[in-house]
């Protein structure tokens, strides 16, 4: 409840900075501290220390798991601003804006992490999808971005009618909006309930890019400003994620097999067709579009096997995506060329962010001793331990053996290849990369770090 | 501690050595940490021999069920000992060549080492797949850095292969944990998993396939003569004398034990396949021009026989094939210098460009000549203690009725290999001297003290093997009970 007050005053008060100061450092100052505050005012509620007592009649509930969501959010966020603000400059002049539509778009991650009334639900994605319309088009001038703008929101307007549509027959069947009491109420199959389970399933397979609701991902991924494609990638992606568990964990657990199998055919079909695609990308920026589909394909496992490794698993799995992914991003606006060849020769002129580079695409392509390995095996783990569902977990490593192609081949780029890839970074920023990559490669090692707060 | 110190020392040298900037020290970096881990395996082997100084253990990932347990068992000792001996030797005898970015290429080089302790030293079957992988990102950057023109794709088909590889094995490694009684990693609760027929069948080849990939077994072998060619010779002789033995230890200590059932049901297929890899690669190795194939190929006819040996699962063959891996180590990475010695002075590494060596560099003639009979298992060289075991362990196979056959379809290779080997030897040093070769140069002082230690290593053990025996006695005979299906098979 303390991150979704402060963070919505905390949008305000970037619209009026935008209008009261000139001075753009000033703007990314004020953002960069009301994140970081943000960020404590939410791990103090998870230490009991909450600011502001509001009824919210059990629309929503603030446990550990939603808080330790938030604060990975939040988090990754703070990253994201450390590394990236600098360059939203670069996009258009309405930068106090950007930043007041991020941490609105933050209200409906804590939203969509917290809620227990599906109502709060269709609020938190609506209030994470309009901001996002505008942020992607946010270089008015580029035809490439309006177009993404456009058929973001066109795709997007579309799949929320088709959420709105599950809900309503959901209360139908129940009679409440409450996740709790229509837990029970759907128990029993009913048509109503049912079609009401697949809308949902369907619109939030939307959201987080699942195969086959994919297609708008790649055009609208690669049409908006780079800095906001990163953004949207990953935190807004593994806040959906969380939403999604929560649903299905809730509201439906208690139906398990009767959806199981969806999220089976789902994950596989997102980890095929977004490993297989990547590989025939020429742009880096399209290529880390396809290799969101395929992470969201390895995070659907976690929707497959539902249970108490998956959720530790999403969490971790939800740092150590954004995190790596925030920083090839980061890396990536600052260059000219987004194609591979772009890369070549970097780690010649920079071996402090090649090195970091490295750091992060190992941890996407899953090798032991970074987050991203451990956020895999915790997925495997799961689904292994659910006893059914081998042939997804031997086809998800497959797939993870072909994601190895595509991140490598930056990594080749940068190390075996002659080029002259510059990149004009101070050294704030270098050391901002040391410190992400230090920190994947932490997470790597020790994963109670995070998954200690989800029970202590 | 003796055990976390082989990781540590590796480990902390080689992330220091990428602060270097001069290329000299970095060299002398490189070969005093190696020489500190050579001296703590040797004290392993005989101060500190008790069990508390060789086995640790604390804590890591707690609620995961795994924790950082690594100890040295006799196995464990023979590949850190051959690890720990190869280093110096490697650094020594590549002391003239030259690399670019050269703190770069020793800093990847020594924690490649820290890679290898830790897959030889893991007692918990997470830690062991950590390192595992480990070992191999340092070695996939050496390769296509500072290797041959086709180095980028050559060594990428390497890294795909033994990556897929590892990432089913991690199902299977996660599939028995699920099913041990403590839900642990540790090696002791995957020995007691004492899983059913059924999930071990299918287990056993997401194992096997790991394992036979990385060591290589046919029909998993085509990265290998690539890579081996294409790679930094340094770097081959990592892969060679010692990354093949991960699998090979792979075998002997994670599947084996842990699926007896399905290694004997299996066993015969899989020593087919052995065998047929081991005739092959002796025929392609034959009709070789460039030695570094050459090499490549023998090194898959010897790793076969290990193969082989192992799965007729009894003890002198176990015994055989732990003192066979410490000798193929150390006779490969002989011949590698060979090839760098050879190829750093005359730019090449045909056969057929070369000719009449011995009567310019006497002494290197000599050297190769001792090596290039350990190659063969003469007597009195160290291959032959160890071919000669794991032969007899074949023929006394009790697991297979088969065993008559394989022993004399693998003794073929002993004949092939005679031929391929005498013929690298007549090829290169004896006929005329040609053009190339005439003005030929013998080899400098730290060549020569690296070639001595092998000759040494080889005449020892080929001439008094005892201290190698009584090493690897006990754990081969626990490796045995444990994976004894006789017995298993009347409970």
């Amino acid at each position: 409840m303390n991150a979704l007050i402060l963070s919505a005053v905390l949008g305000v008060v970037m619209m009026f900075s935008s209008v009261l100061l000139k001075q753009k450092s000033a703007v990314r100052g004020i953002a960069i501290t009301g994140l970081a505050v943000l960020l404590l005012v939410n791990i103090l509620e998870s230490r009991g220390i909450s600011f502001f007592k509001i009824d919210v009649s059990g629309m929503m509930h603030f446990d550990r798991f939603a808080l330790l969501s938030i604060s990975i959010a939040l988090f990754a966020t703070l990253v994201f601003f450390i590394l990236s603000a600098k360059d939203m400059e670069k996009i258009g002049a309405d930068y106090g804006e950007y930043f007041a539509l991020i941490f609105f778009i933050t209200c409906g991650i804590i939203l969509v992490a917290s809620f227990k009334s599906l109502l709060i639900l269709f609020l938190g994605i609506e209030i994470i999808s309009i901001p996002l319309y505008i942020l992607t088009g946010a270089d008015k001038r580029n035809l490439k971005s309006n177009e993404a703008s456009l058929k973001y929101f066109l795709m997007g307007a579309f799949s929320t009618g088709l959420m709105l549509m599950g809900i309503a027959l959901l209360y139908g069947a129940s009679g409440t909006f409450d996740v709790e009491r229509m837990r029970e109420m759907i128990a029993a199959p009913g048509v109503l309930s049912v079609a009401g389970m697949l809308l949902l399933l369907f619109s939030m397979s939307f959201k987080v890019s699942a195969a086959p609701f994919h297609f708008w991902t790649p055009d609208v991924y690669d049409g908006a400003p780079t800095a906001f494609t990163s953004f949207m990638a990953t935190i807004v992606k593994a806040a959906v994620f969380i939403g999604f568990i929560r649903l299905f964990d809730e509201t439906f657990g208690i139906s398990q097999e009767k959806w199981q199998i969806w999220f089976a055919v789902i994950a596989a079909a997102t980890l095929f067709i977004g490993n297989i695609t990547a590989v025939f990308q020429q742009s880096v920026k399209r290529m880390l579009a396809y290799s969101s589909i395929s992470q969201a394909g390895f995070m659907l496992l976690s929707l497959y096997a539902m249970n108490v490794s998956a959720k530790e698993g999403i969490l971790l799995y939800a740092a150590a995506y954004s995190l790596a992914t925030i920083g090839i991003f980061a890396v990536l606006n600052k260059l000219n060329d987004y194609t591979f060849e772009g890369f070549n020769g970097l780690a010649r002129q920079q071996p402090v962010i090649a090195a970091a580079m490295v750091i992060f695409l190992l941890s996407l392509a899953g090798i032991p001793l970074t987050a991203g390995f451990l956020a895999k095996f915790f997925m495997l783990k799961a689904v292994i331990a659910t006893g059914s569902g081998l042939w997804l977990v031997i086809f998800a490593v497959v797939m993870a053996a072909v994601s190895v192609y595509y991140y490598f081949r930056v990594i080749q780029a940068m190390y075996f290849k002659e080029g002259n890839a510059t990149i004009a970074a101070s050294g704030g920023f270098k050391w901002s990369l040391v410190g992400l990559a230090a920190l994947i490669i932490l997470l790597g090692i020790f994963p109670n770090l995070l998954i200690y707060w989800l029970y202590f | 501690m003796i055990a976390v110190l082989l990781i540590l020392i590796p480990l902390l040298t080689g992330l220091a050595a990428f602060f270097f900037r001069n290329e000299k020290a970095v060299r002398s970096w490189a070969l005093f940490s190696s020489v500190a881990t050579l001296a703590v395996s040797l004290l392993g082997l005989t101060v500190f021999k008790d069990a508390k100084y060789l086995f640790h253990e604390c804590e890591w990932m707690q609620g995961l069920g795994s924790s950082f347990a690594v100890g040295l068992d006799g196995m464990g000792q023979v590949l850190c000992l051959l690890t720990a001996v190869a280093y110096p030797i490697i650094f020594l005898s590549t002391w003239n060549s030259s690399y670019k970015r050269a703190h770069n290429f020793f800093a990847l080089m020594l924690l490649a080492q820290a890679g290898l302790m830790g897959v030889f030293l893991a007692m918990d079957a997470l830690l062991f797949y950590f390192f595992w992988e480990l070992a191999l990102i340092p070695v996939y950057f050496l390769c296509s850095q500072w290797g041959g023109e086709r180095r980028i794709q050559v060594t990428f088909k390497f890294f795909v292969y033994t990556f897929l590889g590892s990432v089913l094995m991690l199902i299977g490694i996660l599939y028995v944990y699920s099913h041990t009684a403590d839900q642990s990693f540790a090696i002791s609760s995957f020995y007691k998993a004492d899983l059913p027929y059924n999930s071990q069948s299918w287990l056993f080849w997401l194992f096997f396939i790991a394992f036979a990939i990385k060591m290589p077994i046919f029909p998993f072998h085509t990265w290998q003569p690539d890579t081996y060619e294409q790679s930094p010779t340094a770097t081959t002789m990592v892969l060679s004398g010692i990354m093949v033995k991960m699998g090979v230890l792979g075998l002997l200590r994670w599947l084996l034990p842990v699926l007896p059932i399905a290694s004997y049901s299996y066993g015969d297929t899989v020593s087919r396949l052995a065998i047929i890899g081991m005739i092959y690669a002796s025929l392609i190795a034959i009709r070789q021009d460039d030695m570094k194939r050459l090499i490549a190929y023998s090194s898959i006819a010897h790793i076969g026989l290990m193969c082989l040996t192992i799965f007729s699962e009894n003890k002198i063959g176990f015994q055989g094939v732990m003192i066979q891996m410490f000798n193929h180590g150390v006779n490969i990475i002989g011949l590698w210098i060979m090839v760098e010695l050879i190829e750093r002075q005359f730019g090449t590494r045909k056969l057929s460009e070369l000719g009449g060596l011995a009567q310019k560099a006497p002494t290197m003639a000599i050297f190769f000549v001792i090596i290039a009979l350990a190659n063969i298992a003469l007597p009195l060289t160290n291959a032959f203690v160890g071919e000669f075991l794991m032969f007899t362990g074949v023929f006394t196979s009790t697991v297979t009725k088969y065993n008559i056959l394989f022993t004399v379809l693998a003794a073929t290779c002993i004949i092939f290999a005679a031929v391929y080997t005498l013929n690298m030897v007549r090829k290169i040093f004896y006929g005329e001297a040609n053009a190339l070769t005439a003005n030929a140069k013998d080899i400098s002082l730290n060549e020569k003290l690296a070639l001595g230690v092998i000759v040494i290593l080889i005449c020892w053990m080929g001439v008094y093997p005892k201290p190698m025996l009584d090493l690897t006695n006990d754990i081969s005979d626990s490796i045995l009970k444990i994976s004894d299906v006789h017995h298993l098979l009347k409970k």
